[in-house]
């Protein structure tokens, strides 16, 4: 029997499927809600015993919050009359107009009501300056880092403390609130990187006295808590200065975070030039680059660059530490609320929790913030390394 | 053929002023000579200005009766006789306390937390996620102030406390039950120390043997065994020789029992939540650094998922995790005197806030606080600096 002569067309054969059965959905045990809870949630005894465990969480705290801070909460009223309990209103939730009628004291402290535009101005000047420096695409960023490290801070200061002929003086202990906080937090910001920068340098420098000097300064101050750095600044330094000179205390505090913080920056900026592969000092070298040139053209721009999320998340450990100027004296935003939330014309029982509530939520945004910019700029800067 | 090369062998000519070790040599005096005259300058006014404000200088304070009194002492003091030095070790023991509890806390939620972010569970994940975010982005301080004013300072008073387990919770503090040792219980310290003895020997003898033949022991159920197993078998042999001292509500106040002021309990609770977080991500970069290829060797090896976890992942994992542990441990220690702002007696708070205030003397006060936490950096970071080069990795 030859092939030709047994071969039946496929066309004769009643009994084949001529077209293709449509896909069967896959069995609701693979995909579909209930199977990601399957896998998700009950996928073991444990597991399911986490979910309710969390559930029950969730169903307890979520109620209570929303409670606390919407449907207990005071909306209006002019003194602690509004927030405290009474018959009618046995549960009392977050007291927000503690709140408002205090805002502009957390906002500017002291500073007086008429001159407060220029702390406004000031806001604005830093912002503009941030978004410049952290937005990578924004146009000509060398201009913007010259703003933000020199000019900004100079107008600042002219701005805020007035003199020079110019704008009526305020007095810095008339300085309060979010104001100190951003001022603390900025001044910190604006010395500690260069500064960073220069310690690092110093500790892998190959002159030994410089090489020392730094390495003592930078693990001196990294050992000791941020308290006693600002106690040192605060009631040391008038010591060691003349008397005529002596600081004030907004700008001791500022120069002990200053300090603190480039410690921590230096120990950052020199994982990232521990980094940087050999070959390029030695290329920079070879097409013979002094040391400057070298730092300042190849080695720095690529260090920084990698260390951008580190350096981000150092000044978020910074941010959270500027509440520690409190501690020696100064008005910052936590000081406000600790003022105000034992001043007797709005004491209730929940001011406190209700100040520290709009603190929390102060901090959070910012700090958060900040890090899910690290975050991203991280995820940037991998792709661009990826071929 | 040879090539000549004399010109190389000539040293370059460049000017005095270009030359590298010059250079560097006045770059160095220069600074010397700037950091000393800054030292010089702060030195000698600071001596004007004390002598000026009459304020004592030198370490004379030391002996002198301080006259104020602690809240909490683990060691006798007291107002009228004690010195200041004596204060010192008070607030010291105070700091160290807070420490290795809090220490002790963080690690133990820490790691729950680390672990839950890399369950399968995914509302688990979302919940430890939630938690290290609030926590992380908050600072600390306000964290205390919140626990300290918001919470246990809103709590009703001694009459209404809550109760639990015996114990009292209150705006005074958290009253619980104090276990008190009765005559027979130092058979059951003696049966402690030898279990301990035991064990250690157990597991050294173990350890070479496996070594020597490849044979494994049950070290783990042993050293339990030993260690817990022993105490409590003479525990309950000796006729329990143990009672709790129950806190007791008299009209103003409870009395006996263990009590905990509102204080340290709000500092304990402040930086353990606070610190777990930062534990919690350092467990999890850990866990994640292990790459996934070792799981998979180690299976492709025939081991099960237990001991691949024992004997593969962890211990690589805890290479990664242990050095930013420790700086965790070391953050937790310095941020502990915080405990300035709610008022528990750290070393802070009695020696830089009260003595500093009643001696005046701040270049002594600070000098010596900050060399107690210097030296406990510096003693971890050597300690860690041995550990570290013992666990390396050895490259070809």
């Amino acid at each position: 029997m030859t092939m030709s002569e047994g071969q039946l067309a496929i066309d004769d054969i009643r009994y084949l499927q001529r077209e293709a059965i449509a896909p069967q959905p896959p069995p609701a045990s693979i995909v579909g809600p209930w199977a990601w809870i399957r896998a998700n949630l009950l996928s073991s005894p444990f597991n399911i015993a986490m979910t309710i465990i969390i559930v029950l969480l969730i169903l307890w705290i979520v109620p209570e919050l929303l409670k606390f801070l919407v449907f207990d909460a005071a909306w209006t009223g002019q003194n602690r009359e509004a927030c405290i309990y009474t018959a009618q209103h046995p549960d009392v939730g977050a007291c927000w107009p503690f709140i408002a009628d205090r805002w502009s004291y957390f906002v500017y402290g002291s500073y007086p009501i008429p001159e407060r535009w220029r702390v406004n101005v000031f806001f604005l000047m830093l912002a503009i300056g941030i978004v410049w420096l952290l937005w990578l695409n924004a146009p000509r960023r060398d201009i913007g880092a010259v703003y933000f490290f020199i000019v900004m801070p100079v107008c600042s200061f002219i701005l805020l403390n007035g003199g020079f002929g110019l704008l009526y003086r305020v007095d810095t202990s008339l300085w309060g609130g979010i104001l100190v906080t951003i001022v603390v937090a900025s001044v910190g910001i604006v010395v500690s990187l260069p500064l960073g920068i220069l310690l690092a340098l110093g500790r892998r420098s190959r002159m030994p006295m410089v090489k020392t000097l730094s390495v003592m300064f930078i693990e001196f101050v990294r050992g000791v808590p941020l308290i006693t750095v600002l106690f040192m600044a605060s009631v040391m330094l008038p010591l060691f200065v003349p008397d005529e000179y002596s600081p004030d205390k907004l700008l001791r505090a500022l120069i002990g975070i200053a300090l603190f913080a480039s410690a921590y920056m230096a120990e950052v900026v020199r994982a990232g030039l521990a980094a940087i592969p050999k070959g390029q000092f030695e290329g920079a070298m070879a097409v013979g680059l002094g040391y400057r040139q070298m730092m300042q053209l190849i080695i720095l721009p690529q260090a920084l660059k990698i260390t951008i999320p580190n350096i981000v998340n150092t000044y978020i450990g910074m941010f959270k530490d500027t509440t520690l100027v409190f501690i020696v004296g100064l008005f910052d935003l936590v000081k406000t609320i600790e003022v105000a939330r034992i001043d007797p014309q709005w004491a209730a029982p929940t001011t406190s929790t209700t100040g520290y509530v709009v603190a929390a939520a102060f901090y959070f945004v910012f700090c958060y913030g900040m890090s899910r910019y690290a975050r991203a700029t991280e995820a940037r800067l991998s792709k661009a390394d990826k071929r | 053929m040879t090539v000549e090369s004399s010109v190389a062998q000539q040293p370059a000519r460049v000017a005095f002023y270009n030359d590298p070790r010059v250079r560097s040599a006045t770059y160095q005096v220069l600074l010397c000579v700037i950091v000393g005259l800054l030292v010089y300058s702060a030195v000698s006014n600071a001596v004007d200005n004390l002598h000026r404000a009459h304020i004592a200088s030198g370490f004379g304070f030391w002996n002198q009766t301080a006259g104020f009194d602690i809240s909490q002492t683990l060691i006798a003091y007291s107002a009228a006789t004690s010195t200041y030095g004596e204060a010192f070790w008070v607030g010291l023991l105070n700091t160290l306390l807070v420490a290795v509890i809090g220490i002790a806390i963080a690690t133990i939620l820490g790691f729950a937390i680390g672990i839950a972010r890399l369950s399968s569970n995914w509302l688990l994940v979302k919940a430890a996620t939630v938690y290290v975010e609030t926590i992380r982005n908050i600072p600390l301080l306000l964290q205390l102030l919140f626990w300290y004013n918001a919470v246990l300072k809103a709590l009703p008073d001694i009459r209404d406390s809550h109760r639990f387990f015996g114990s009292y919770l209150n705006n005074r503090g958290l009253f619980v039950p104090e276990p008190i040792p009765d005559p027979g219980f130092g058979f059951v310290e003696v049966a402690l120390v030898v279990g301990i003895v035991g064990a250690l020997a157990f597991y050294f003898w173990a350890h070479k043997r496996q070594m020597e033949t490849g044979q494994q022991a049950p070290v783990v159920r042993v050293v339990l065994g030993l260690v817990i197993g022993l105490p409590l078998v003479v525990y309950v042999a000796a006729g329990m020789p143990m009672h709790l001292d129950h806190p007791q509500l008299g009209r103003f106040n409870l009395n006996g029992g263990l009590a905990l002021q509102p204080e340290f309990v709000a500092l304990l609770v402040g930086i353990s939540i606070y610190t777990a977080a930062f534990i919690s991500e350092v467990v999890r970069a850990g866990i994640l650094a292990v790459s996934r290829g070792q799981t998979e060797a180690a299976y492709s090896l025939g081991m099960q998922p237990r001991p691949t976890l024992r004997l593969i992942v962890i211990p690589q994992a805890m290479r990664v995790i242990i050095p930013p542990l420790t700086s965790q441990y070391l953050n937790l220690t310095k941020n502990s005197s915080l405990a300035v702002a709610i008022g528990y007696p750290d070393l802070v708070q009695v020696f830089t806030g009260t003595v500093l205030n009643q001696t005046g003397q701040a270049v002594e006060v600070v000098a010596i606080t900050m060399l107690v936490y210097l030296s406990i950096s510096l003693i971890t970071s050597l300690a860690m600096n041995i550990y570290n080069s013992r666990v390396a990795l050895v490259e070809r």
